[in-house]
């Protein structure tokens, strides 16, 4: 598979993944405001900081609240990881490998990207009732999936495209249960009351493990919670479950079948999937929760450096040309 | 009845005769169309601009910010051509691009042409899309124009003309394919029951031509386009996964020992066989245009050497200049001894003294062109257009006449058109695609241009032309 091609299914997966974990990111954080107790105002500025777009947020809206949150979030072109934005470049890179995906796969991403222009032009942040415009938006990624899953031949591309998604899933949980560390209580006593125990339900819901968590550990418990989003090997949007597929897509696209790795992307990830695979959950608090997750990310991009060196690096022909030349 | 107003009697018409009866090829045809309402067609046209949204066959209009997609409007009713007519053009195109082909081989070897007076040496040497670097250079094969896409029209007596040969990489032939997807579906009964030669095989028979022109027994083919920002990105990408083959830009080859490789996330892959849809100067920057980011250092040396073939060959753009377009009668006669199957339009030659005397004496009369532009840009309609741009133009020409020529302005057929009240005549020409592998092949369709406004003869798609399908009929 061409380099260029490969780099462009990467992050197909990357942006169709970070476009439906936005979506559902708002749309649970705006369903949590539904429920708050009389006098508690409802919170963005805590999704806006997990995101890591506050300061491009600061810059170009006054205050933050709900209508400015969700244009920014989903509809704004200035921010590169809208919904919006995302679209655009998976949809760009679905343009450039368009040849190595489905018919079919085309074209619902196609008409995705041309439904958010029609949104971004009916201003629908201003609307009272924004749900329903992210439930299709997310009923849309998740047919895309549900087509490439059963159209896409388990090939090198296949891999490609998955790699980038898990890598982005991987990175989203994360970022989320950090949004639980920003959320501001009224005061300390609140811990553990209904609001704490909402906040820790819509957490859940915003990676659909609200059920499948509830099967396993029946008690909404901040440790048990975090231990089911990073710790579990069969929750398919936990960290570790995410960081397993990652190991599994590398070693798909080396066909490396011995013990260890074959290069330094598989290095790194077998180390990090390691690291969480004999963790103890107590590990994690005693480290700090959100210092664990920071330092989770920056591993997570140095996976993504190791990745782009080794697949998607492509020389530059006219370096090589002169190269060939003064050897002969 | 849909089709009782439509006016027909200025043009060369080509479902009504002067009398305004109907051909008999548009009989079957004509009937289906009247029992539509207006209302109903204009139902079909919108499914069937979503669906060209939906396909993402869409182009960039050069000039325009990148990001801003249009799509080539597609008008429901296809052109119908019937099976006589088409053996005409058949023949016609076969004669031309063997004639072509030989022409362009003899003027980089031997110039047998040349030297024997046919055509004025400095015409040809003079061309800015004659290249030296392929003097002395024989394709495999001795194949220069591999994929052709000649414009064709059809003046008041219903005569058919070449307009322009269009040997070096033309563009549309998506369209027909999937314009003939889309049509076939908002009219399938219709569809199958007027016996319409298949068109679908075209990728399949590019793919074994492309492939014929290697020795490797199992050759690896790709296609080379400048990028997703040009504004026939979509035809490439389809083209590529019609074949089944890589869609590479310049960036993913690299040139090493003369061999040709793409890169890949396994290494180094050699590539055999390049359908380049980029232009001739901009394939190798170490040989022609130097600041081109487009193409590979090198590749001119690995194709001179045989290890890689391009199609089109580098060069062939030479026979489409619109001066050696007026000499293309005379080469048929030459090469073949036969004389041409489907004429040239008349073509004055302000290179030479007499023609541009009446070129600038009557330029208002005349349609003039650029001798190496495409796509309708430089050029003046000189009924069309303003005194200013008439005194433009005679002052362009005279500064540079071997830039030059002029047609007298054609009156285009017509064919039945929907515009917003209904079924209208509107004026169109026909690009066929020929390949030229182990035989010539003309493909029994085409992409039909339409000039969409009343009256206009502009079909180019960048100055607001659309499309049809067009259907060839088995007789």
């Amino acid at each position: 598979m061409l380099s260029r091609v490969a780099d462009s299914l990467f992050w197909l997966g990357r942006y169709t993944e970070r476009a439906e974990n936005y979506a559902r990111f708002i749309d649970v954080n705006f369903n949590l405001s539904l429920d708050l107790p009389p006098g508690i105002r409802e919170q963005w500025a805590p999704l806006l900081l997990a995101t890591g777009d506050n300061d491009l947020f600061l810059k170009l809206y006054k205050t933050v609240n709900r209508e400015n949150a969700i244009r920014f979030l989903a509809f704004d072109e200035r921010n590169p990881n809208s919904i919006l934005s995302s679209i655009t470049k998976s949809r760009e890179n679905a343009r450039i490998v368009r040849e190595n995906i489905s018919k079919e796969t085309w074209e619902v991403l196609n008409d995705l990207y041309h439904y958010l222009k029609e949104l971004v032009k009916k201003r629908v942040w201003k609307k009272e009732d924004p749900h329903s415009y992210f439930n299709e938006i997310k009923q849309q990624i998740q047919l895309l999936n549900g087509i490439a899953y059963d159209t896409a031949p388990r090939t090198q591309g296949w891999y490609f495209t998955k790699l980038g998604q898990f890598m982005e899933r991987a990175d989203k949980t994360s970022r989320i249960l950090d949004v639980k560390y920003h959320f501001l209580l009224p005061s300390v006593e609140e811990v553990g009351s209904p609001l704490d125990y909402l906040h820790w339900a819509a957490l859940l819901k915003s990676v659909s493990a609200f059920n499948a968590y509830r099967r396993v550990y029946g008690k909404i418990a901040p440790t048990t919670i975090v231990e089911y989003l990073v710790l579990n090997k069969y929750f398919p949007r936990s960290i570790l479950f995410c960081l397993m597929n990652v190991e599994s897509c590398l070693l798909e696209i080396s066909e490396f079948k011995g013990r260890g790795y074959s290069n330094n992307a598989e290095k790194a990830i077998g180390n990090l999937r390691a690291d969480l695979e004999y963790a103890d959950i107590s590990e994690v608090f005693d480290f700090g929760l959100h210092e664990y997750l920071d330092q989770l990310q920056i591993r997570l991009n140095d996976i993504s450096s190791a990745i782009y060196e080794q697949y998607f690096k492509i020389q530059p022909n006219f370096v090589a040309d002169s190269q060939s030349q003064s050897q002969s | 009845m849909l089709t009782e107003n439509y006016e027909y009697k200025e043009h060369y018409d080509e479902m009504l005769d002067e009398n305004g009866n109907c051909r008999p090829h548009y009989k079957a045809f004509r009937e289906a169309l009247d029992t539509f309402s207006n209302r109903k067609l204009q139902q079909l046209q919108y499914s069937t601009d979503k669906a060209q949204v939906s396909m993402g066959m869409t182009f960039n209009v050069y000039h325009d910010n990148k990001g801003v997609e249009k799509i080539l409007h597609l008008d429901l009713v296809p052109r119908i051509i019937s099976g006589s007519e088409w053996d005409i053009l058949n023949r016609g195109l076969q004669q031309r691009i063997t004639a072509l082909n030989m022409f362009i081989q003899d003027i980089y070897n031997e110039r047998k042409i040349l030297k024997d007076k046919i055509i004025p040496s400095e015409l040809v040497l003079s061309s800015s899309d004659y290249l030296e670097p392929c003097i002395g250079l024989t394709p495999p094969r001795g194949t220069w124009c591999h994929i052709t896409g000649s414009d064709i029209v059809r003046d008041k007596s219903g005569k058919f003309f070449v307009l322009e040969d269009n040997l070096r990489c033309p563009s549309g032939v998506s369209y027909m394919l999937e314009n003939r997807e889309i049509i076939k579906q908002a009219f399938p009964n219709l569809f199958a029951s007027m016996g319409v030669q298949p068109v679908s095989d075209y990728c399949g028979n590019l793919l074994s031509m492309l492939q014929s022109l290697s020795n490797e027994m199992q050759p690896n083919v790709v296609v080379l386009t400048p990028g997703m920002y040009n504004s026939a990105y979509f035809e490439h990408s389809y083209i590529a996964q019609q074949m089944g083959v890589e869609l590479v830009t310049g960036q993913d080859l690299i040139v090493k020992d003369d061999y040709v490789y793409m890169q890949t996330t396994k290494g180094l892959e050699k590539v055999d066989v390049i359908y380049r849809r980029i232009d001739d100067t901009f394939i190798d920057p170490l040989v022609f245009n130097p600041d081109s980011m487009l193409g590979v250092p090198g590749i001119f040396d690995a194709y001179k050497k045989g290890n890689v073939a391009l199609a089109n060959a580098p060069g062939t753009g030479v026979a489409d200049d619109k001066a050696v377009y007026a000499y293309v009668p005379r080469i048929i006669k030459y090469y073949l001894d036969e004389d041409p199957i489907i004429e040239n339009v008349p073509t004055y030659l302000c290179s030479e003294e007499k023609d541009l005397k009446y070129v600038l004496e009557n330029i208002e009369k005349l349609v003039v062109k650029e001798t190496n532009a495409a796509g309708g840009y430089g050029m003046m309609i000189g009924p069309k257009a303003t005194k200013e741009e008439h005194e433009k133009f005679r002052k362009k020409v005279k500064a540079s006449p071997r830039k030059y020529i002029a047609q007298p302005t054609l009156s285009l057929s017509t064919v039945p058109t929907l515009s917003s009240k209904g079924v209208a005549p509107r004026h169109v020409d026909l690009r066929p695609y020929i390949l030229f592998g182990e035989n010539i092949k003309v493909i029994p369709g085409a992409l039909t241009r339409v000039a969409l406004v009343k009256g206009s003869l502009v079909v180019n798609s960048s100055q607001g032309g659309g499309s049809k399908d067009t259907w060839v009929l088995f007789d």
